[in-house]
C-alpha cells in the first residue's frame, strides 16, 4: 500500500475519531449492549422459574431462544453499522469535494485512486474495529449473563465486516458524483432494498414462487450486503437450533429472515469479492473523470 | 516568447467549455520562470478555471498546458507546485500544525525536513501562536493565512495564488505581498490571480488581462502601462491659446487643472514654455502615470474590475 493511501487513511481515521458521530455511535452501542444484556438476564431468570415442577425452558430451549434473540440484537447492530458507514463515508468523500477541502489535497503528488483508496481503507478500518469491539462486548455480556457462546464468533465478525465494506464501497462510488446527503440516502436505500430482497427471496422460496425468489436472488447479487448478513446469521446459530428449525419444515425455515440453514457458498463469496473490485474500479474511473 | 520547456507555465489554445458556456477560449500564454505573474480579469473571465486547468483539477476541452515543462496535472510535477485555492477550506477537525503536517506527508517531504517546513510556514504566515488550535475555530482570514502556508510547503518552484488576500485585512495583505516578494527573491514563479489591481501593480513583474476566456493584453507591467501624460495647474490661458497647445497632445480641462494626454516627459518643458508664452501662469506640473486600474478599464472598454 502506498504512502499516499496510508496518509489519507490515517487522516480519515483521525477525522472520524474527532467527530461527534463516533461518540454518538459509541453511546448508542453501549446502551444497546446494556439493554440487550438486561433482556438476556431477564430471559434466563424467567426460564429458570419452575412451573408445575419443571423449569419454563429446558437448557436446549434456552440456548435456541438465546441464539435467535442474539441474532435479532446483532441485526440491530448491523443496521446501526450500515447507517454509520454511510453517514461517515458520504461526508468524508463527497463533503470534502463539495466544501473545497479536497482541492488543496488533490493538487499534491497523489493520484485520485490513491485518495479514494485511502478514504476506503480508513473508513473500512473503522467499520472493522466497530464490528470487532461491539460484537465482542455483546458476546461477552451474553456469555456472562446466560452462559451461551455463539459457535463461530470470528466468522460472524468477518461476515458483518464484509457487509459494512459492501455498503462502504457503494457509498464510495455514489460519493464521487453525488452530494453527501443524496449519496448517503441512495446508499442507505440500496442497503434496505437488499435486505427486503433477502426477505423476498425467503418468501418466494417458502411459497414456491419462482418469480419472487428470482427477484430476491438478483437483489443479493446486485447488492450483496444481505447475502453476507445471512452468512453472519449462520455463524451465530448452534447446530441444534438449525436442526430444530429444519425439522419443522424446509419452507417455513426458509421464510424466516433471521434464520440461515447454510452459509453462503464459496462461489457467492468470490462473487462478492469481484463485485467489490468492480464497484471500486468504477468509483475510481468516475472520480478520475470528475472535475474539481 | 519563452519556449515551452523553459517556461514556468505555457499554454497553447487552452479551451474549456461547460455546455454552451465557454469559460476559457483558446488561452495562449507563457510565464517565464522566476517572475511574479498577475492574471487579471473581471468576474467570469475564466481566471479560476484557467488555474484549475493548469493544476489538472479540470480537463481542457481543447488545447494544451504545461507547467515546469510537464503536461498540466502531471502527478510528479505537483511536488514542485504550491496552490492556494480561491475557495480555501481546510480540515476543520485538525490543528493548523496538523494540516501542514498532512500536506508535508502528501507532498512527500521527508520527515527530517517536515517539522522545520511546518514551523517555517507557520511563522511566515503569522500563525505560530495558533499552531495547535483547531482550524474550525479560525476566522476566514486565518484560514487564508493557513492556505498560504500550505502553498509554501516544500519550497515550490511555481506557486498559484488564487485571490490570496480576499479575506485579509490591510496588514494581512501587506504580509502576502512580502511573502510573494520573498518567493520571487528565492527564484520561484508566482501566478497571482487577483482582482485587487493596486496590489498586483505593487508586486507583479508581468501581467495578462483576460476577458471572456482569452488574453486581451499581456506583457511586462512597465510596457503595459503608458506614462505619457501630464497634469498642470494653469491660470490666465485664453481659449485661442489653448487650441495652440493641442499639438502637444489631447487636452482636457478640469477646473484649474489642464490634462495633456499623449505627451512624453521630454516634451513637458516645451509645453510649459509654450503656456507661459501664451500668457498662462503655471502653478503646478504633475507627470501622470497610468494606473493598472486605468489601463484595465481602458482594455475592457469601460467595464470595471471585478
Amino acid at each position: 500500500m502506498s504512502v499516499a493511501v496510508l496518509t489519507i487513511a490515517r487522516a480519515t481515521v483521525r477525522e472520524s475519531a474527532r467527530k461527534k458521530l463516533v461518540v454518538a455511535l459509541a453511546v448508542i452501542t453501549l446502551l444497546g449492549i446494556g439493554l440487550t444484556g438486561f433482556g438476556f438476564w431477564r430471559l434466563t431468570v424467567l426460564s429458570h422459574e419452575v412451573v408445575r415442577g419443571v423449569p419454563r425452558l429446558s437448557v436446549t430451549e434456552l440456548k435456541t431462544v438465546t441464539s435467535q434473540l442474539l441474532i435479532v440484537a446483532m441485526f440491530a447492530f448491523s443496521f446501526v453499522l450500515a447507517l454509520s458507514t454511510v453517514f461517515m463515508a458520504a461526508p468524508s468523500i463527497a463533503g470534502e469535494l463539495e466544501s473545497g477541502v479536497a482541492s488543496a489535497v488533490l493538487t499534491r503528488p497523489i493520484r485520485r485512486i490513491q485518495f479514494l483508496a485511502g478514504k476506503w481503507v480508513g473508513l473500512g478500518v473503522l467499520a472493522a474495529a466497530y464490528v470487532a469491539i461491539a460484537s465482542t462486548l455483546e458476546f461477552v455480556v451474553v456469555d456472562l449473563v446466560t452462559g451461551y457462546r455463539p459457535p463461530h464468533p470470528l466468522q460472524f465478525v468477518a461476515f458483518l465486516t464484509g457487509e459494512a465494506l459492501v455498503t462502504l464501497t457503494l457509498t464510495t462510488l455514489l460519493s464521487t458524483r453525488m452530494s453527501p446527503v443524496t449519496g448517503g440516502v441512495v446508499a442507505l436505500g440500496g442497503f434496505m432494498l437488499a435486505w427486503m430482497g433477502g426477505i423476498a427471496a425467503a418468501v418466494g422460496t417458502a411459497l414456491n414462487n419462482q418469480g419472487v425468489a428470482t427477484v430476491g436472488t438478483i437483489t443479493r447479487l446486485v447488492m450483496p450486503s444481505d447475502g453476507l448478513w445471512h452468512g453472519a446469521v449462520y455463524s451465530l446459530e448452534p447446530a441444534a437450533a438449525i436442526a430444530g428449525v429444519l425439522s419443522s419444515g424446509r419452507a417455513q425455515a426458509a421464510a424466516n429472515p433471521f434464520f440461515a440453514s447454510a452459509g453462503p457458498p464459496l462461489a457467492y463469496l468470490l462473487w462478492v469479492a469481484a463485485w467489490g473490485v468492480t464497484v471500486f474500479s468504477v468509483a475510481s474511473w468516475s472520480f478520475r473523470r470528475r472535475e474539481i | 516568447m519563452v519556449e515551452r520547456e523553459d517556461a514556468a507555465i505555457f499554454t497553447s489554445g487552452l479551451t474549456k467549455t461547460y455546455g454552451a458556456v465557454t469559460a476559457v477560449a483558446g488561452l495562449s500564454m507563457s510565464v517565464p520562470r522566476g517572475e511574479v505573474f498577475g492574471f487579471l480579469g473581471p468576474n467570469g473571465a475564466g481566471k479560476t478555471t484557467a488555474v484549475k486547468l493548469l493544476l489538472g483539477l479540470a480537463r481542457p476541452t481543447a488545447g494544451n498546458a504545461w507547467v515546469l515543462g510537464a503536461p498540466a496535472g502531471d502527478t510528479a510535477t505537483r511536488r514542485r507546485i504550491g496552490y492556494l485555492p480561491e475557495l480555501f477550506r481546510y480540515q476543520s477537525w485538525l490543528s493548523a500544525y496538523e494540516v501542514l503536517q498532512l500536506h508535508c506527508d502528501l507532498g512527500q517531504i521527508p520527515g527530517s525536513r517536515a517539522k522545520a517546513e511546518v514551523e517555517r510556514a507557520l511563522v511566515t504566515v503569522g500563525l505560530a501562536e495558533r499552531a495547535h488550535d483547531r482550524v474550525g475555530t479560525f476566522s476566514k482570514g486565518m484560514q487564508q493565512r493557513l492556505g498560504l502556508g500550505v502553498a509554501l510547503l516544500g519550497s515550490p518552484e511555481v506557486v498559484f495564488l488564487d485571490e490570496p488576500t480576499s479575506a485579509l485585512d490591510p496588514v494581512g495583505r501587506r504580509d502576502v505581498r512580502d511573502v510573494i516578494r520573498h518567493l520571487r527573491d528565492g527564484g520561484a514563479t508566482v501566478f497571482l490571480n487577483s482582482h485587487l489591481l493596486s496590489e498586483v501593480e505593487m508586486v507583479c513583474d508581468r501581467v495578462a488581462v483576460v476577458h471572456h476566456g482569452t488574453v486581451i493584453a499581456s506583457g511586462p507591467l512597465a510596457t503595459l502601462l503608458s506614462d505619457s501624460g501630464v497634469r498642470l495647474k494653469v491660470e490666465g490661458l485664453e481659449p485661442a491659446g489653448l487650441e495652440k497647445l493641442a499639438r502637444f497632445g489631447a487636452l482636457q480641462e478640469d477646473g484649474d487643472w489642464l490634462w495633456v494626454e499623449g505627451i512624453t516627459v521630454d516634451g513637458v518643458p516645451d509645453l510649459v514654455a509654450e503656456i507661459v508664452t501664451l500668457g498662462g501662469r503655471v502653478y503646478a506640473v504633475e507627470p501622470r502615470h497610468q494606473s493598472l486600474e486605468d489601463r484595465f478599464i481602458q482594455l475592457l472598454g469601460g467595464e470595471g474590475p471585478s
